[in-house]
């Protein structure tokens, strides 16, 4: 809490609000959880002195440090939550806070873009919710935000109905008033969420927390050895067999458990005033709020396995959005999990007001020929950098790596290649009505649709390998990012830019006279 | 094309872009050419003197030295290609630029998307009597930079954008 006052135009500002305090359970929150926090360092320390010395010897020491811990924690929570005031003027939104260090922000409320609620199980059986205000601005995540850490939920849906819906300001915000639900959970998706390539890795991660947690209870000599003597029964292909599909099945088990947790009771609505809701959430829950002008397109998302089974996500493209959110900022753009495709782009139609989604409605114009080439010499690269590897170790230090450098190439070109003729065939840039429309990828195929009036500029660029192959980037700046179509070819790509939004590169196009082929 | 929708300005034949009409200011070779050999003159010294303190490692330290030694000698070459690649216009509706030498970049950014107008000067392009100037827009890919114009034509520029911006309502996202 260093920063004093970041926004500058302070200002005189009538109040339409009184300051307001946060709300006061929020000791209460905080003292229950430097009771378990106590605890879970307590309880160990009472076993491990009990051990030596007597129970009475273990608890004389452990519950004051205990008690002085949690009055600690309270006291400055406390002290915080006395000092922290917040209230919305007629022009801006503002905030005093900080323990040591006194700070006062405010942000403009024209500014305002997101007003997004989180609360995790212990806020919520308070009945209260985290508010961050953003204004969506990209430079300096922290300084455009402010939180409101915690107010009732009632609170918060008061002040996110008076930020983002200052029309209806008055009669606050029930949800029975929501202008239409656009989707909500179908609990089949799920199937959808073991598809990646998070699955094995989650897996992994089980098998490590497994060990280094039996190795903070002593464990882990014996856990190892009981399970050594477990495999060894079997030939070394069913000890691999057995250890990977352990690791799977975890991975599966881990990938549904993340999908409940974060998509549980999720909700899509359209509320009054233009704002897009998204709320979901098992244990914590979030609501995330977006300003539908602040929309510039969405995204289709299609990672491997879920194009293979037929499934995307949809993604929200809006100006700010991916700042003053801690946590991953795809989640917090994404509007629709892993759905089937056909309604992920119903979806997409339905958020952008459009009756067919213009992700469908596009015929993407393929890239020439020359990207394939691009990619496949990329993959033939990007192969040959372990088989050379290996190579290079075979002859130097032991042949059997020479055999591993063989198995590997012929393990990894082919698939290297296919991965690569399907970036190609997956290349494509489009426009229709008012959106253009540029798709790439192959492990991540991202299928995105861009108001063309909402691009504020291109960027061309051409290496020297390109500008040999008549190549060209042509990327899309928008407030919500910035979106490419790779290696279109020269004259295509910049007449398409011209097309999607006129009078920008226009006026600096010149007609090339074919070249008298020698 | 086959995109549907809206049709081609100029329908047929092939296009480009063509270079923006002004160059930087001629002084930018120069500063460039400085920069170059300060960096490449300072690691050749560093190394050298390093060279001197540990005897063992003098071979690898001279040829390292070398080598930069050469890429500065490269560098004098260089900064009139970067020169002739290196250009900027503005319209009354846009900013235009173009710039970088193995990977060409050309940016363009609506003039009434511009959020603000910086001009910015380091040390050594005080000394050449050179400025940058600094268009930011909302834009995610950030803002369209001119480095190496002369003092006058900086301010200039930064002046006409000033005013053809000032009226212009919104946030400009």
């Amino acid at each position: 809490m260093i920063d004093v006052s970041t926004e500058v135009e302070a200002g005189t500002d009538s109040p339409r609000d009184d300051w307001t305090a946060l709300d006061r359970r929020t000791i209460a929150v905080t003292a229950v959880l430097m009771t378990g926090v106590a605890a879970g360092a307590g309880v160990p320390a009472v076993l491990g002195l009990a051990a030596g010395h007597s129970v009475g010897f273990a608890l004389a020491w452990v519950l004051p440090a205990a008690a002085a811990l949690v009055m600690s924690g309270v006291l400055y929570d406390g002290v915080r939550w006395h000092r922290t005031r917040y209230r919305i003027g007629v022009s801006r939104v503002e905030l005093r806070t900080g323990v040591l260090l006194r700070s006062r922000r405010s942000l403009p409320l024209e500014r305002v873009r997101s007003v997004d609620m989180t609360a995790d199980p212990l806020q919520r059986t308070f009945g209260l919710v985290v508010v961050r205000i953003g204004t969506g601005q990209r430079s300096g995540a922290g300084e455009s935000t402010l939180e409101l850490r915690p107010v009732a939920r009632e609170e918060g849906d008061r002040l996110r109905a008076v930020l983002l819906d200052r029309v209806r300001a008055a009669g606050g915000c029930p949800p029975e008033a929501a202008d239409g639900r656009l989707a909500s959970l179908d609990p089949h998706w799920i199937r959808y969420a073991p598809l990646s390539f998070t699955t094995p890795l989650l897996g992994l991660v089980a098998g490590g927390v497994l060990l280094q947690v039996a190795d903070w209870i002593g464990l882990r000599d014996s856990v190892l050895r009981r399970a050594v003597d477990l495999l060894a029964v079997l030939p070394p292909a069913g000890v691999v067999a057995v250890l990977a599909a352990a690791a799977l099945s975890a991975g599966v088990l881990g990938s549904l458990g993340l999908f409940v947790e974060t998509w549980w009771n999720f909700r899509l609505d359209r509320e009054p005033g233009g704002t897009l809701r998204v709320r979901r959430g098992l244990l914590t829950t979030r609501s995330i709020s977006l300003e539908e002008r602040r929309l510039r397109g969405v995204g289709l998302v299609e990672p491997l396995g879920n194009r293979l089974a037929g499934a995307a996500r949809v993604d929200a493209l809006a100006a700010g959005l991916g700042t003053g959110f801690d946590d991953d900022s795809t989640d917090h753009a994404t509007l629709l999990p892993a759905a089937p495709r056909a309604l992920a782009e119903r979806v997409a139609a339905v958020v952008l007001g459009e009756p067919v989604s213009p992700t469908a409605s596009v015929r993407l114009t393929p890239h020439p020929p020359a990207a394939r080439g691009r990619r496949l010499r990329r993959a033939l690269a990007a192969a040959a950098v372990p088989v050379l590897g290996l190579a290079v170790l075979g002859l130097s230090v032991d042949g059997v790596l020479l055999v591993l450098a063989g198995v590997v190439a012929v393990v990894v070109t082919p698939v290297a290649l296919a991965l690569a003729l399907d970036a190609y065939r997956n290349l494509g840039h489009g426009i229709t009505g008012r959106y253009l429309v540029t798709r790439s990828g192959t492990l991540r195929r991202r299928t995105v649709a861009l108001q063309r009036d909402g691009v504020i500029g291109w960027t061309a660029t051409q290496s020297v390998f390109q500008r040999r192959a008549g190549l060209i980037t042509i990327t899309a700046s928008t407030a919500a990012g910035a979106f490419s179509a790779h290696d279109v070819g020269e004259s295509a790509g910049l007449r398409f830019a011209e097309d999607a939004v006129p009078d920008l590169f226009g006026p600096f196009l010149e007609r090339v006279e074919p070249a008298p082929r020698s | 094309m086959g995109t549907g929708g809206t049709s081609a300005p100029a329908p047929g034949g092939t296009v480009r872009l063509r270079p923006p009409r002004n160059p930087l200011d001629a002084r930018a070779v120069g500063w460039w050419r400085t920069h170059c050999l300060l960096g490449s003159g300072a690691t050749v010294l560093t190394l050298t003197g390093v060279g001197l303190l540990i005897g063992p490692a003098r071979l690898w330290l001279a040829a390292a030295a070398a080598l930069v030694l050469l890429g500065g000698a490269a560098s004098v070459l260089l900064p009139p290609c970067w020169y002739r690649l290196h250009r900027w216009e503005i319209t009354d509706t846009a900013v235009y630029t173009r710039s970088g030498y193995l990977w060409q970049e050309w940016r363009v950014a609506p003039v009434s998307r511009i959020q603000t107008v910086d001009m910015t000067r380091g040390p050594l392009q005080n000394l050449f009597g050179l400025t940058t100037v600094v268009v930011t827009t909302a834009s995610a890919k950030g803002a369209v930079t001119v480095a190496g114009l002369n003092r006058e034509v900086a301010a200039d520029l930064a002046q006409h954008l000033a005013a053809a911006t000032a009226h212009i309502p919104g946030d400009a996202t």
